[in-house]
């Protein structure tokens, strides 16, 4: 029968064409408006890397004014740690599997072709980065030990910036001109956009860009003095009796990012303790002034500390579930019209011997094929709004997309709503008399 | 075949009590044609609902195939409506944006046949009814007459125990009546019982047997029925 209702179905609204598209046009704004708040929040608060989010972990070291609050959780403690205790951390034998210390940069790059030179972010690591984080490889592979020891100058690149500069091809061994000086390309990695950026979480929008197009050693990145793109923060002034570049990295600023890769409790237990081991020896040398406090954080707590998914983006959410439900309530006044209109021939067929539940089931199935419809058309203006939201908040680019667990909620919710929101018009017209419409067809 | 005793239809409102049947005693026989005549408001479409088990009687005993069906639920009186009464409307009723195979097909759907049996039931009554051609014709691409043709065909698809038919020919001219009249007549000839209520006598006077309601109370005014025909009995309240 379902075959048989779905025909009567869309035979029913191709009679009523206005009054089916408005109720398909309620729901599809309702969802529209929904889903394009919910796939914010959905992909902010997505687990990016969810193979081994519970293996790595985010270091925070407490080295901040000993006049200031207290602190009590990850949440009052800097998110950033500095160049010093950074390059301390990879040189030290640790019980981590993998380190990878990191900051963002940029520098301008100057293309070989007639094409104008342009800014490029750059993230400055090591070449632990790469396995660490499980990014894809198109071309080429990580550099080594050796290069960030020998601060070489090698870089790799995105897929995107390979197509720009060398049309796709395999760039292996050129060379890219960053500022004065020339980096040879030694990989070039696929699509890889981890969704939030939890690798730089640092209390602003940063962890919502897109990744970067150029990897190269951190050690040649502050040779090249290129400084931090992101978040500087500092409590202490700079020594003023070193250099000003060696003060800066000497300091007690916080602008680089460290992470490490811990694959067993006992191993996380351990790391912890080799961390307040480190503090407490730099205690002795009088740094670290505030009580003890180091923090590890696996990358879903880490985006719960730095409030990647914030306060006002879950109340957006709330409201456009509410103007959702306002959309619902129209279609059920839409859905009353149109069944109450269809009395002739409900009375017909229950003439013919369709029983109370038959009618029921029939009109159903319409109600259900206009949430589909309405969830479709949901989809339809929730791909513009995440368009809006894309041409409003640059660097959203990657962010805003539809994947197909956020289409298949879209219809599952306008089926649902429409279902629920038709239950009572469906109901009733199951209910009418037929002798009493039978005379007045 | 249908029995009705002392059956009475009130409808209660908060202001008024309306009696549309008065302790109304009928027995029809298989094979009979029936025309149900009386002025307008006086029960005849009450007496047809309740027969067609559209909506059950206040008080008295309905017996139909010797079941009482008077006080069944929704669901058993729509199974009995679907295979053992077919309904025949002055306005036709049939559904617009169906074409007519798929009009006469709408009592099998419920019947739970299969497809090929439908079709077969579908073709064969369009085809009785003359208008097998035209099975994928929209109602509005049809005259009055040939659409209650396809009305009589849904009607008679299930192979029903009975007819009812309220006011057939009402919205023809006198032509495409006395057709429409000629098709019921081979169709009761052919066995099926039929129940017609009319304004019409000269239609009335073409059945076996006539019925009057007044008031809600039933007369036999049958000045002569065919011999064959077993006696009715109409009792006055």
């Amino acid at each position: 029968m379902l075959n048989y209702y779905l025909r009567l179905a869309l035979a029913s609204m191709r009679r009523t064409p206005v009054l089916s598209a408005l109720m398909v046009l309620a729901l599809g704004l309702g969802i529209g408006a929904f889903m394009t708040t919910f796939t914010v929040y959905y992909l902010m608060s997505g687990d990016p890397i969810p193979h081994k989010s519970d293996v790595l972990f985010a270091v925070q070291l407490d080295n901040w004014d000993p006049n200031d609050d207290p602190t009590e959780s990850a949440k009052d403690v800097q998110p950033q740690i500095t160049y010093r205790d950074g390059t301390w951390l990879m040189n030290a034998e640790t019980p981590a599997s993998r380190q990878a210390h990191m900051y963002g940069t940029g520098a301008v790059l100057v293309p070989e072709g007639d094409e104008p030179p342009f800014e490029e972010r750059i993230r400055a690591t090591w070449h632990t980065f790469f396995e660490m984080f499980d990014v894809p490889f198109l071309y080429g592979q990580p550099w080594s030990r050796v290069e960030d020891n020998d601060r070489a100058s090698i870089a790799i690149i995105g897929r995107e910036l390979n197509d720009r500069l060398f049309d796709g091809e395999n760039s292996l061994g050129r060379s890219i001109r960053l500022d004065d000086s020339f980096f040879q390309v030694v990989g070039v990695i696929d699509d890889w956009q981890p969704v939030p950026r939890f690798y730089h979480a640092d209390g602003t929008s940063r962890a919502l860009a897109d990744t970067e197009q150029i990897f190269i050693p951190m050690n040649r990145a502050i040779d090249q003095e290129w400084t931090p793109w992101g978040n500087t923060n500092c409590w202490k002034a700079n020594d003023e009796d070193l250099p000003p570049l060696e003060g800066f990295l000497q300091g007690e600023c916080v602008w680089t990012q460290f992470w490490a890769e811990l694959e067993t409790p006992r191993q996380v237990a351990d790391y912890k303790e080799f961390l307040d081991n480190y503090v407490r020896e730099q205690k002795k040398i009088g740094r670290f002034e505030r009580p003890l406090n180091t923090f590890i954080s696996d990358v879903m707590e880490w985006m719960e500390v730095n409030e990647i998914v914030r306060n006002d983006n879950r109340v957006l959410v709330r409201l456009s579930f509410l103007f959702l439900l306002v959309c619902v309530l129209n279609t059920v006044g839409l859905l009353m019209a149109k069944f109450m209109g269809k009395g002739g021939e409900v009375a017909l067929r229950r003439a013919m011997g369709a029983s109370r539940r038959a009618v029921f089931q029939q009109n159903l199935v319409e109600v259900g094929l206009i949430g589909v419809l309405g969830g479709l058309a949901g989809i339809g203006m929730a791909w513009l709004g995440l368009r809006a939201v894309e041409s409003l908040y640059r660097g959203y680019q990657h962010l805003v997309h539809l994947d197909p667990v956020m289409l298949a909620t879209a219809i599952f919710t306008a089926t649902v709503f429409a279902v629920l929101a038709g239950m009572y018009p469906v109901w009733r017209v199951s209910r009418l008399a037929p002798a009493s419409l039978l005379k007045t067809q | 075949m249908l029995k009705m005793s002392q059956v009475s239809k009130v409808y209660r409102t908060e202001l008024v009590e309306t009696h549309a049947l008065r302790e109304l005693d009928l027995h029809v026989e298989e094979g009979e044609f029936i025309a149900v005549t009386g002025p307008s408001g006086s029960g005849k479409t009450t007496f047809l609902n309740i027969a067609g088990l559209l909506e059950p009687p206040s008080s008295g005993v309905y017996l139909l195939d010797g079941e009482d069906v008077g006080a069944l639920n929704d669901n058993r009186r729509s199974r009995i409506r679907n295979q053992k009464v077919g309904f025949i409307f002055q306005s036709f009723n049939l559904i617009p944006d169906l074409n007519l195979a798929d009009n006469v097909d709408v009592p099998l759907r419920y019947r739970g046949w299969s497809g090929t049996e439908r079709r077969r039931a579908t073709g064969d009554m369009l085809d009785m009814v003359g208008l097998g051609s035209r099975q994928n014709y929209l109602p509005s691409q049809l005259s009055g007459g040939q659409q209650q043709r396809v009305a009589i065909a849904r009607a008679l698809a299930g192979k029903p125990r009975f007819l009812l038919a309220d006011e057939p020919t009402g919205n023809l001219d006198s032509e495409m009546a006395a057709s429409v009249m000629k098709l019921l007549k081979t169709i009761n000839d052919e066995g099926t019982t039929i129940v017609m209520v009319t304004h019409d006598p000269d239609l009335a006077r073409q059945a076996s047997r006539n019925i009057h309601i007044l008031d809600g109370r039933a007369s036999d005014i049958t000045v002569s029925g065919p011999p064959n025909v077993t006696p009715l009995e109409v009792a006055r309240a």
